[in-house]
């Protein structure tokens, strides 16, 4: 399935793109996203947290994905 | 462009233009309130020994407004809360330029100091909205743990 990724601060500019597609196999999980991201973005290693959001709520490691999810990382944020 | 949910209780704004100290008072203006407590950011002009020339701010806009709405909603339900607002700022903002208001209105004054602290810690933590700092020589997106 193709994912649409949106990207914010930091992993926008390690991503170079504000939005990818990226290609994971049906059923993949929040946790095997995270693994294929950083093995597909060296970049993305160097932070010291990394969660993901699937349609604006914060997703578990385990949750599965589908292609119509709206999914976002989130790097570690510093609003206030 | 202003995303804002604007219940009787809880009012929250998101904001590319500038922040209005008076507008939040009003959203958490009431009754049986006998305290408002009301926290401002503002954009400093060092962090450690470097001088910053502005900051960028960037928001998962809709995430963002519902990850405030729960915050609000959430210290609603640990205090007394008559009123409540959050509002955030993103774009370029330069030193002494309002970042976020949390203002929190009670019956009593304790329970505001705590709500309004509450509130602020936990924006910090959660909220969806990153800021980057630009130096005078060079620039940083901070990844701030409170």
């Amino acid at each position: 399935m193709q994912l649409n990724i949106l990207l914010f601060g930091i992993t926008k500019e390690i991503v170079g793109q504000q939005k990818v597609k990226f290609d994971m196999p049906e059923q993949a999980s929040v946790g095997n996203l995270l693994k294929s991201l950083k093995q597909a973005y060296p970049g993305l290693e160097s932070l010291d947290a990394m969660l993901v959001a699937v349609n604006s709520e914060y997703g578990q490691q385990n949750q599965i994905l589908h292609e119509s999810d709206e999914i976002a990382i989130i790097p570690p944020v510093s609003g206030g | 462009m202003d995303a804002m949910i604007n219940e009787t209780k809880i009012n929250i704004l998101l904001s590319d233009q500038p922040l209005d100290i008076k507008v939040a008072l009003e959203a958490v203006n009431d009754g049986s309130a006998g305290a408002v407590d009301i926290f401002i950011g503002t954009v400093r002009n060092k962090t450690q020994e470097r001088t910053v020339v502005r900051l960028e701010y960037e928001a998962y806009d809709s995430m963002a407004v519902k990850e405030m709405e729960k915050l609000a909603e959430e210290t609603s339900g640990k205090w007394p809360v008559a009123k409540i607002a959050i509002h955030h700022r993103k774009g370029t903002l330069y030193i002494g330029d309002i970042a976020v208001i949390i203002a929190v209105s009670t019956p009593h004054r304790q329970e505001a100091f705590e709500a309004c602290k509450y509130t602020i810690d936990s924006l910090k933590q959660r909220v969806p909205i990153w800021k980057k700092e630009i130096f005078e020589d060079g620039e940083t997106w901070v990844a701030a743990h409170p």
